[in-house]
């Protein structure tokens, strides 16, 4: 039976902001539902708040919203398009959530909006554990021993009959958090506590721990004809207890007979069936008893998850878009299988070789939080490889980590590694623990007191072991006797031992190593041998049937599979898994450089590492090269390939990194040179460009040593600004405040950048910072968008609210922004994208920054304005002037867009709360409005912090605001807000004749405003600290504020910003409008001419 | 690979292309057609599956052995195949019930094995040229001799492979049970048998050239005809008991079983160009429209349009090649499948044929 008639209009609900436990998976997935839906004849109306997406680009669906994803907001879109059906199951937790909220506040049966893939009563079976334990009891199955609790007196009647060590899991969150596995009754307390809070319905359930068991996943699809068929099996090779994004992952499973994988399949089976998730992808979860086999079952996610994004680019077979196909009333064998073309996708896949996924950490931003793994994510990103061995593919992952490991290499020497630190580690789960698995095997630890230290299974471990046994032969063994002279490697490396090296996924960086050579020099020896990397298809069928889709990885096997086109063709390099300060904005201008790219009829190759991306689903480019983002690695797909050129400025650092040992090994880099880069970046080279275009700079200077350090900083004046060179995402950037500061945070700074000079600059504090985003073909530059800071300077800008168009700046300041942008852009030969941040204090415009590179603002500026820059760019970088391209205009646009950050803080506990140089966010949202205050509630209500609209705001401000917040603190007032004041601030306040309580600062005895905050008394904060001492007094407010979900604003523009926004909603003007609506009002302005 | 590294062994095709790696279980010299099998679990089934006598399998899964071998996990009373081609066989074996290695499993069994084979290579190569004949070898002969010697083996086509599977007694497989069946064994799996025993069947396991009338004298409710490996075509004693039997008792076949009753019902069968051989196949119930997806280890098929359709329902189709999977006499009270229903290895989606089975039976005694 074909898809269903009686829907014609279809709600998608996206997943908004990028968070720990939510990330890209979101958009690949709702970007393909919104293609299948609209390929097949339906109308798609969207919402989601995150500008950096590919699904909302205003092609994808019909109507696009990018609004905060709240009931109310969702309620009005709803009112206004009148979809027949909502789409629930492809936006994550934050589209499931939505949905089912919307649903218990009645919007759905009040417009009439049914609920898709799965209904609310399936989902509700899936996701209220006491519900799903009985329905798992029902059917027969087996479950962990556990017990509900909404309070902490019933959390201690079930602890009685379980015992401990217990594992606590809050109902209704995202990612577990908040949950904990408690070994004391201490502990039993804290963690239900906190789980009670987080929970949404104020729920936690107490289960026997079963840590330390084997843990599987199946992805599983059904259709209405009740067909079901099993995408994957994962096994984790962390056992139970850490979270499974936190886990290194692997696919197939590999210690299962087939008696015991039937038997899960068949539990998966029943669990589907009876919870009644009706057509779509579900997620479920095993843990098995290493020592009698017996099978429980963890959970059931009832829709497309984290896990099916990493089953859809393991197995080929495309998850999401299937689901899609499914909810609007396909069957499963009605589709096609899109790799073979001629199977049908009733089918379960085999794959012939083994993926193992790597998670991402980001601990180094947070060195207060120990780097311990438990059942509530920590993770950032991840990377995924594949290989035909699980050592391969390991070591593979390893390098494609990005956290500079060659490999399962030897980075620290094991010898230098007491036993106690080794148990240590091996025991406790952290980041680390797989380097510590091989120092434990150097140091002459068995597999099997490993396994019993750690848990993980013994078949992981030997493979391990295998890897170290390799090690020893490359430098111990018979064969390989090298040595070097003026020819290079002279003999002796056996090329079999080389080449079965080589197919356990040793690097040749990591076999340089062992033996004291370059990386070269392996390489050049290698390939004088013949020893050549094959590439093989991911075919979803083991090879049964001949594939089309050109999905590659790399192997060294007798066998290569590539047919290598005569076309025109570019190889975009994409960003490898997602980090703080690089992440999806990244991916998306890699996406849309491949489109354009097609678009003027080039074969576009795609290479990146990361599982979660649009980029690496199989139909965004020509071809897909699933591999480490390494040097080795690419340059082995550039010489396969002989593309006509390699884009390196899309994918954030990570291309930009490679991009010299490229092009010195010969491959065409297009686009800004990597001289012009590294001009940008050096901080004398730079200066000397400021000089000669007469731009401002701060007073700076560059130290390589502590005393040069002092000097500078006491001839700058303090405050200062200091940074090690050659970072990303602000690594280790400080302002510091004084000399005793600066000693100390000197050496981390060079730890971070060793060998390279720190960078010390004048912090001019209140100025207001500006980034631009520009795109030029070296002769002509238009700016894509001028964004003015919302936060105190000084804030990374990742992490700052900024909005577009600047809306306090004056025009002759703008003037002033766009002609040193063009000035720049052109002295820097730019060919392609450019990001400029300046500082503007009292009426100086000062350059702190150039990167002549794609920006993490680039799709921000695309959404507000409607133009994509990264297309304009890719095409200028195959030699197009933007003249021809038409591009010739800056874009003048008739509303606000204001883009807001997400912090991770509430998953690093004992983490100080603060904002600065360093960025920290993991994601971001937008806010559109045609009133700057509509659009600036719109993005903290995306952001998930909602202004109030009554109750206590606490205002606390420096003297030089005084004057300022009078106005403000007075509109608040009128609109019945209860204002709490300190002392000074009170006072001014009072004089104005508002009532005012007065609450003490933090430095004093009594820490009432902070009682306060836990207490949820107060709803706002409004707080501007200066100084070093006020930014200390701050500190725990801030903290605070955000462990509570309260809105925490430190700028006089931030506050004037929300009380607009909160006065534009009491008033009740809070409209929904959707993207193209927005874009077709804007115009493009003619640029002023370039001034000499 | 393994860390045991050892001697070289080759597979040599007959069409001249020569796979080279290592060796693991026994040496020697060994003759087979070699095919793929997709499953990514289930070695140990696959080994005691009588119906691979006569072939080397090639495991798509690159990695197998890991979780070693039992003493539950058997399908017959040994190994049948020829031999065994991995791209790595698993040094560690980690299973709470595994007894023994992969590796001594075959040399006990005196199996050869071959590791380090770029066995995707070899798939593709089948799936291109068709299932072949091939030798495999730890000797020292030429490459070119041992093309040579795969050309001159015997080939699958036309040859008895059954009489070298089958057991030459009857014998009773369980005491217990509602009804009394006989299982002709042409190289019987025994989960065919433990799905009998699970639906209420007395299960008598008889020889495949047992007379008709002898089988009857067993007094059977239903007579069940096995899977075993080769050509139906060769069987020729079994196709003639079979149309003996027609009418007389209600009968169920599953793989050869299913080939041997096409050919009794006026069918004909021919060789498929690489077969199917996996857990993954896609299979359609034309009553219901229902798939479910089937364990496989068939060469050779009966052809659709050859089933006179009077008597003959098709009832079972694979989706991605339409061939034929399933059919049921019109009038008779027999039925029969190509796929495997009692998994082992592979899904349980099909495990309810056996109680149709059952009801059939119940039925013709009404």
């Amino acid at each position: 039976m074909p898809k269903r008639t009686d829907i014609k209009k279809i709600l998608i609900i996206g997943s908004g902001p990028i968070i720990i436990g939510q990330a890209c998976e979101f958009d690949y997935s709702g970007t393909q539902a919104c293609k299948v839906l609209r390929e097949e004849g339906f109308v798609v109306v969207l919402i989601n708040s995150n500008p950096a997406t590919i699904m909302t680009d205003p092609e994808l669906a019909d109507v696009t919203y990018i609004e905060p994803i709240t009931v109310d907001v969702v309620a009005k879109i709803i009112e206004k398009e009148r979809p027949d059906a909502v789409l629930p199951t492809l936006g994550g937790q934050t589209g499931l959530n939505t949905a089912m909220k919307l649903a218990e506040a009645g919007v759905l049966d009040k417009y009439n909006v049914k609920m898709i893939g799965a209904d609310y009563n399936a989902i509700k079976r899936a996701e209220d554990r006491d519900v799903f334990k009985k329905i798992i009891i029902e059917i027969g199955l087996d479950l962990p021993r556990s017990g509900l609790a909404h309070s902490i007196e019933e959390s201690k009647r079930v602890l009685v009959d379980i015992g401990l060590p217990v594992i606590i899991r809050p109902s209704f969150t995202l990612g577990g958090t908040g949950g904990g596995i408690a070994n004391t009754e201490e502990e039993f307390n804290r963690i239900v506590g906190l789980g009670l809070k987080n929970s949404m319905i104020s729920e936690v359930l107490i289960e026997e721990s079963i840590a330390g068991w084997k843990e599987y996943e199946l992805e599983v699809m059904r259709d209405k004809n009740d067909n079901v068929v099993i995408i994957c099996s994962i096994e984790n090779f962390d056992p139970m207890g850490i979270h499974t994004g936190d886990s290194i992952t692997v696919a197939p499973a590999q210690t299962l007979t087939d008696k015991e994988y039937q038997k899960m399949r068949d539990a998966s089976l029943a669990i589907i069936r009876a919870v009644g998730v009706e057509t779509g992808g579900s997620n479920i979860q095993f843990a098995v008893n290493p020592v009698d086999g017996r099978m429980v079952v963890i959970e059931m996610n009832p829709r497309v998850s984290r896990s099916s994004a990493l089953a859809s680019k393991a197995t080929g077979f495309p998850i999401a878009k299937f689901a899609a196909k499914l909810a609007v009333g396909y069957t499963l064998d009605e589709i096609q299988n899109d790799i073979t073309k001629e199977t049908p996708a009733s089918f379960e896949p085999s794959i012939d070789y083994c993926v193992v996924k790597i998670p991402r950490f980001t601990f180094e931003k947070f060195p207060e939080a120990k780097d311990v793994l438990g059942i509530s994510m920590k993770s950032v990103g991840e990377t995924m490889a594949i290989g035909r061995t699980f050592k391969e593919a390991l070591q593979k992952g390893l390098r494609g980590l990005e956290i500079g490991h060659t490999g399962l290499d030897n980075k620290q020497d094991y010898k230098t590694v007491s036993d106690d630190k080794i148990k240590q580690r091996l025991q406790e789960p952290n980041a680390s623990r797989i380097f510590y698995i091989k120092y434990a095997l150097q140091k002459g630890y068995s597999v099997e007191t490993i396994g019993n230290l750690t848990g993980i299974d013994p078949w992981f471990i030997d493979n391990i072991a295998q890897i170290v046994e390799m090690e020893q032969e490359i430098v111990h063994g018979p064969w390989s006797i090298v040595h070097r002279n003026k020819e290079g490697i002279q003999n002796k490396l056996s090329t079999v031992l080389l080449k079965r090296a080589k197919q356990m996924g040793f690097s040749d960086w990591q076999i340089a190593e062992l033996l004291g050579l370059e990386e070269l020099e392996v390489r050049k020896y290698r390939e004088k041998n013949g020893i050549f990397p094959t590439y093989k298809l991911v075919d979803t069928c083991a090879g049964e049937f001949e594939a089309y889709t050109p999905y590659y990885y790399s192997t060294y096997e007798t066998e290569d599979e590539v047919q290598v086109s005569s076309k025109k063709k570019i190889i975009i390099l994409g960003g490898g898994p997602n980090r703080i300060g690089q992440g999806i904005e990244f991916d998306y201008c890699c996406c849309h450089a491949s489109f354009a790219l097609r678009d003027l009829g080039y074969e576009t190759i795609m290479v990146n590492s990361n599982p979660e991306t649009v980029s690496t689903d199989y139909d965004t480019s020509d071809k897909l090269y699933f591999e480490p983002l390494t040097f080795e690695d690419v340059l082995n797909i550039i010489n396969k390939e002989k593309p006509d050129g390699v884009i390196v400025q899309f994918g954030g650092q990570t291309p930009l990194n490679l991009a010299r040992q490229l092009r010195d090994a010969g491959a065409p880099i297009i686009g800004t040179s990597v001289e012009s880069s590294d001009k940008a970046e050096n901080r004398d080279e730079f200066s000397k460009i400021l000089k000669k275009l007469k731009i401002s700079q701060p007073d700076n200077g560059s130290a390589r040593s502590k005393e040069e350090a002092v000097k500078i900083a006491s001839n700058i004046g303090y405050p200062v600004v200091v940074r090690p060179s050659y970072v990303l995402g602000g690594r280790a950037m400080r302002i510091v405040y004084d000399k005793e500061e600066l000693e100390s945070f000197i050496k981390e700074a060079q730890d971070v950048s060793p060998r390279q000079p720190v960078l010390i600059d004048q912090f001019l504090e209140d100025a207001i910072e500006v980034d631009v985003d520009a795109v030029s073909d070296g002769k002509d530059t238009v700016i894509g968008g001028i964004m003015e800071h919302i936060e105190e300077a000084g804030i990374h800008s990742g992490d700052s609210a900024c909005v577009l168009p600047p809306h306090t700046l004056s025009d002759d300041i703008i003037d002033k922004i766009r002609e040193y942008t063009l000035a720049l852009a052109k002295e820097l030969k730019t060919q392609g994208l450019i990001n400029i941040q300046f500082a503007v204090k009292k009426n100086v415009v000062y350059a702190l920054e150039v990167n002549p590179r794609a920006s993490r603002t680039v799709p921000f500026v695309s959404k507000a304005t409607g133009v994509s820059l990264a297309k304009v760019a890719a095409k200028v970088m195959v030699g197009k002037s933007l003249k021809e391209l038409g591009v010739i205009k800056e874009k003048k646009v008739n509303h606000f867009a204001v883009k807001e950050s997400v912090l991770p803080f509430s998953r690093f506990s004992g983490v100080d709360i603060k904002l600065g140089p360093e960025m920290k966010s993991t994601g971001e949202v937008m806010g559109i409005d045609r009133l700057f205050g509509n659009a600036f509630y719109k993005a903290q209500a995306g952001a998930g912090q909602n202004l109030p609209l009554e109750g206590k705001v606490f205002i606390s401000v420096r003297n030089e605001d005084k004057r300022d917040i009078v106005f403000i603190a007075k509109k608040l007032y009128d609109m019945d807000f209860k204002i709490v004041a300190t002392k000074g601030t009170a006072k001014v306040l009072r004089a104005n004749n508002m009532d005012v309580e007065v609450v003490n600062k933090i430095t004093d005895s009594d820490k009432n405003i902070l009682e306060s905050i836990r207490k949820e008394e107060i709803k706002l904060i409004i707080n501007t600290p200066s100084g070093k001492k006020g930014q200390s007094d701050s500190k725990p407010i801030r903290s605070t504020a955000v462990l509570q979900g309260v809105p925490c604003i430190t700028t006089i523009q931030g506050a004037q910003a929300a009380v607009n926004g909160i006065e534009s909603i009491i008033n009740g003007t809070l409209e929904v409008k959707a993207i193209q609506e927005y874009l077709e009002k804007s115009e493009t302005r003619v640029q002023k001419p370039e001034k000499k | 690979m393994s860390g045991i590294q050892s001697q070289r062994v080759r597979i040599a095709l007959e069409d001249g292309v020569v796979f080279s790696g290592f060796f693991f279980g026994a040496s020697g010299e060994k003759f087979g057609e070699v095919v793929f099998n997709t499953s990514i679990t289930g070695y140990q089934e696959i080994l005691t599956d009588p119906s691979y006598k006569g072939q080397i399998v090639t495991m798509t899964y690159p990695l197998i052995g890991n979780y070693g071998i039992n003493s539950e996990d058997v399908e017959s009373r040994k190994v049948f195949l020829e031999g065994f081609i991995v791209k790595e066989c698993s040094r560690i074996v980690s299973n709470w019930r595994a007894q023994k290695s992969l590796s001594q499993y075959l040399k006990e069994n005196n199996i050869m094995g071959l590791e380090g084979i770029d066995t995707r290579a070899l798939t593709r190569h089948i799936r291109l040229g068709g299932a072949m004949r091939a030798v495999i070898s730890t000797g020292n002969d030429d490459d070119k001799v041992l093309v040579d010697k795969a050309k001159n083996s015997l080939s699958l086509v036309g040859r008895d492979l059954v009489s070298e599977v089958v057991t030459d007694k009857i014998y009773q497989w369980n005491e217990d049970g509602n009804y009394e069946v006989v299982v002709i064994d042409c190289g019987v799996k025994f989960n065919i048998l433990r799905n009998l025993q699970a639906v209420g069947c007395r299960v008598t396991v008889v020889p495949y050239d047992m007379s008709a009338d002898d089988i009857l004298k067993l007094k059977p409710d239903g007579v069940f005809i096995s899977n075993g490996p080769g050509d139906p075509a060769a069987v020729k004693n079994v196709v003639d008991t079979i149309k003996k039997l027609l009418g007389k008792t209600p009968m169920f076949g599953i793989c050869l079983g299913h080939q041997i009753l096409g050919i009794a019902l006026g069918g004909r069968t021919y060789k498929l160009k690489f077969g199917h051989h996996g857990g993954n196949q896609p299979v359609k119930d034309l009553k219901t429209g229902k798939v479910a997806i089937t364990a496989q280890n068939h060469g050779f098929c009966v052809d659709i349009e050859s089933l006179d359709k009077n008597d003959v329902e098709v009832t079972h189709i694979n989706l991605n090649d339409n061939t034929l999977e399933g059919m049921r006499h019109k009038k008779l009270p027999v039925f029969s499948v190509q796929f495997h229903p009692e998994a082992g290895p592979g899904p349980n989606d099909a495990t309810y044929l056996f109680s149709e089975f059952i009801t059939m039976i119940d039925r013709s005694k009404q």
